[in-house]
């Protein structure tokens, strides 16, 4: 599914990924940890297409395509989905709006009739029920006005309704309340099949209480120092990252556990 | 002065050979305030660029030509040739005017109740109700601008509306003022006036509309009175073609309790220049300023409001946002004024500008003068360009460089068209400014 070969990436001249390895296989959820700074979120940030990274040496690849050759609008409709950290508001254009544009672009794409309105909107509804979202926010502006928790399920209906072969969740997790945060393993659960990869970035190991990973790595100053299975996590719990930083062992562990 | 003696004699000309032929010239009241606002006008010429209102908006190719009244019968325009302007569902009162002439023929009748008074303001001012006497130039003053005492001097055609007490009007009426392909030099002056009584309610839609690229000038006056409890809605489009000047002034004036709500969309025009008044003269009484100003190319848009906060407990409402593209310039001017016995005054003003070129520019100008201290008066202004995220954002969800741009610009401006309530009328202003998108197909689906 995805392949990243020894991977650099910097912003404005400092180097922030300094060779990352990773294979994720069709069907795997890798939950990708680490510290502040370790360079979690330009790694998802270059994955998806955001300006502002210049990628030096490595590459990526994405079933097959040189991922990092796309547009990012080209590596959506390939089927690559990004979960934002900050999900942004944009008054004036409905959810709706926005969700319809989306998946038309995608079947335009790949070559399919765009969907009619009506069919839109029934499948869109039955997209929200797995993300349990009110009703009434379809026709509210994205994300305007929004509670934390709101925009975050709104993140997940959006992967929901793309139905993507990838999908990156850039600290979903952060900021979010205990019921908040299990919307969102509900969601990676039951989208979760043989075919379809998550990646999981996270700075706390609480959203890995709800969603089982395959695999775990630790990011750390730019590499992967370390990669475990579902227990690496626990293993962390208890040593934090002081290992890796040579930081305070209490301090290290309050930011593994977070809040 | 001697170009400013030039635009006085030719205008003075042109009042001295057209004032017989223009509509009222039996009525002696309207003869009388005709002249002397022409008078006024001699005194004063053109604004002059020194004129701190007119700082940002310079006159000099309105000075340089001469544009005629028009001419007494109207281009022949099919009912198909302005299909794209008029709409049957709900159903309305429409009076079109064709280079500033009344065309029965392009216009439709609908039911009214008793009492409501809606005429072409030629025919109204031939044989004049005692509501039109009262009430005609007493909120636009001659003494104010040199374009209202042109107006008063050489008004033509426009609509008046006269709604008797109580009475609720739900049928919009909308008066649409069409410039013909081919025309040239032409420059009428609308005058429109609307009447609510006490407890009335009542929906106008001015609308102009430039189908061709010559030059010409629409000088346009509007009047609009919601007494106690009256509610006034007040929509004006306006996309004139790419020669169109267009000055235009609103004078509103609110007794207790009433409701006013001036929308004002500029999509377009050589040179437009908006002055939206309003004076909040008895407690309780609301205005909202809706506004929405596009400019491209070499365009020039210019909007004063000014809202007049009399007497206490009175409500204003102002969101005006823009959008500047090419070598376009963009002036917002909001003046709110609290007079000293405008006690518990509650009031917000927002101006946003998008600016989406280098070479675009705007001049916002938020003014307060607060003169009562127990007030809530809130504004802001902001300039700004495509937030860099959010089109990120939109291209990861699957959506093209130019559709996320248009989308995002589309949004922007939605925050204003969604506050038209007439539907039809929401439904074209979308899509006139998407229109006005570059690389919209994929939007328009």
């Amino acid at each position: 599914m995805l392949s990243i070969k020894n991977l650099h990436a910097s912003v404005d001249d400092t180097e922030i990924l300094k060779g990352i390895d990773l294979e994720v296989g069709d069907g795997e959820v890798h939950a990708i940890m680490g510290p502040n700074g370790s360079g979690k979120s330009t790694l998802a940030g270059v994955l998806a297409g955001r300006d502002g990274y210049t990628v030096g040496a490595g590459e990526a690849n994405f079933d097959g395509k040189d991922l990092l050759e796309m547009e990012p609008q080209e590596r959506a409709n390939e089927g690559l989905f990004l979960a934002f950290q900050y999900p942004v508001e944009i008054p004036g254009v409905s959810n709706i709006y926005l969700l319809k544009s989306a998946v038309n672009a995608a079947r335009k794409h790949r070559g399919e009739e765009e969907l009619d309105a009506m069919d839109l909107v029934a499948f869109i509804r039955d997209k929200m029920k797995l993300t349990g979202m009110d009703d009434q926010l379809l026709y509210r502006s994205v994300n305007e006005g929004f509670s934390g928790g709101e925009k975050k399920r709104n993140e997940m209906l959006q992967m929901a309704v793309l139905e993507p072969k990838l999908a990156i969740l850039d600290e979903t997790d952060s900021g979010l309340d205990i019921d908040a945060l299990k919307i969102v393993a509900d969601a990676v659960n039951q989208l979760r099949d043989a075919k379809r990869s998550f990646v999981l970035i996270t700075h706390y190991q609480r959203l890995l209480d709800y969603i089982v990973p395959d695999k775990v790595h630790v990011l750390y100053n730019g590499q992967i120092a370390k990669s475990g299975d579902k227990d690496l996590p626990q293993e962390l719990e208890k040593t934090g990252y002081a290992w890796l930083t040579g930081a305070d062992e209490m301090q290290a562990e309050e930011a593994v556990q977070g809040q | 002065m001697s170009e400013q003696t030039e635009i006085v004699d030719r205008y003075t000309a042109l009042f001295e050979q057209g004032c017989e032929q223009l509509p009222g010239a039996g009525v002696s009241w309207v003869v009388e305030r005709r002249r002397a606002a022409m008078n006024r006008f001699a005194e004063t010429g053109f604004p002059a660029p020194r004129d701190e209102e007119w700082k940002y908006t310079s006159l000099r190719p309105l000075e340089k030509r001469e544009f005629g009244l028009p001419a007494g019968e109207a281009l022949d325009l099919r009912p198909e040739d302005i299909a794209e302007f008029t709409f049957d569902e709900p159903e309305a009162v429409r009076l079109v005017f064709v280079d500033g002439v009344h065309v029965p023929a392009l216009s439709h009748t609908a039911e009214l109740p008793e009492g409501v008074d809606v005429r072409p303001m030629s025919v109204a001012l031939n044989a004049p109700s005692e509501a039109l006497q009262h009430h005609l130039g007493r909120y636009a003053d001659p003494e104010g601008t040199p374009f209202v005492a042109l107006n008063t001097a050489l008004m033509g055609d426009g609509v008046f509306v006269h709604v008797p007490a109580g009475v609720q009007v739900e049928t919009p009426i909308h008066a649409l003022f069409l410039t013909s392909p081919g025309t040239d030099g032409v420059g009428p002056h609308y005058r429109n006036l609307v009447v609510a009584e006490d407890g009335a309610s009542v929906t106008v839609l001015e609308d102009f509309a430039g189908l061709g690229e010559g030059a010409y000038l629409n000088n346009v006056v509007t009047e609009a009175v919601a007494p106690e409890n009256a509610r006034v809605e007040i929509y004006k489009l306006q996309q004139e073609g790419s020669g169109g000047y267009h000055v235009a002034s609103f004078e509103g004036y609110q007794g207790a309790n009433s409701v006013l709500t001036h929308h004002n969309i500029a999509l377009g025009g050589r040179l437009v220049r908006n002055d939206i008044n309003d004076a909040l003269d008895a407690e309780g009484a609301r205005v909202n300023l809706n506004g929405l100003y596009l400019g491209d190319g070499r365009e020039h848009v210019d909007n004063h409001t000014r809202i007049d906060h009399l007497k206490p407990r009175c409500e204003s409402r102002e969101y005006y946002k823009g959008i500047l593209d090419g070598r376009a310039r963009g002036v917002f001017n909001g003046k709110v004024v609290v007079q000293p016995e405008a006690q518990e005054t509650d009031s917000d003003q927002q101006n946003r500008n998008l600016l989406l070129s280098r070479n675009a520019e705007v001049d916002p100008k938020p003014e307060l003068e607060i003169f009562a201290d127990d007030v809530s008066c809130t504004h802001g202004a902001t300039v700004g360009q495509l937030d860099e995220d959010a089109l990120f954002f939109l291209r990861s969800r699957g959506i093209g460089y130019e559709d996320a741009r248009n989308l995002l610009i589309f949004g922007f401006a939605n925050e204003i068209i969604e506050r038209v309530r007439i539907e039809p009328v929401r439904a074209r202003l979308e899509e006139r400014l998407l229109k006005r998108l570059p690389h919209t197909e994929a939007m328009e689906d």
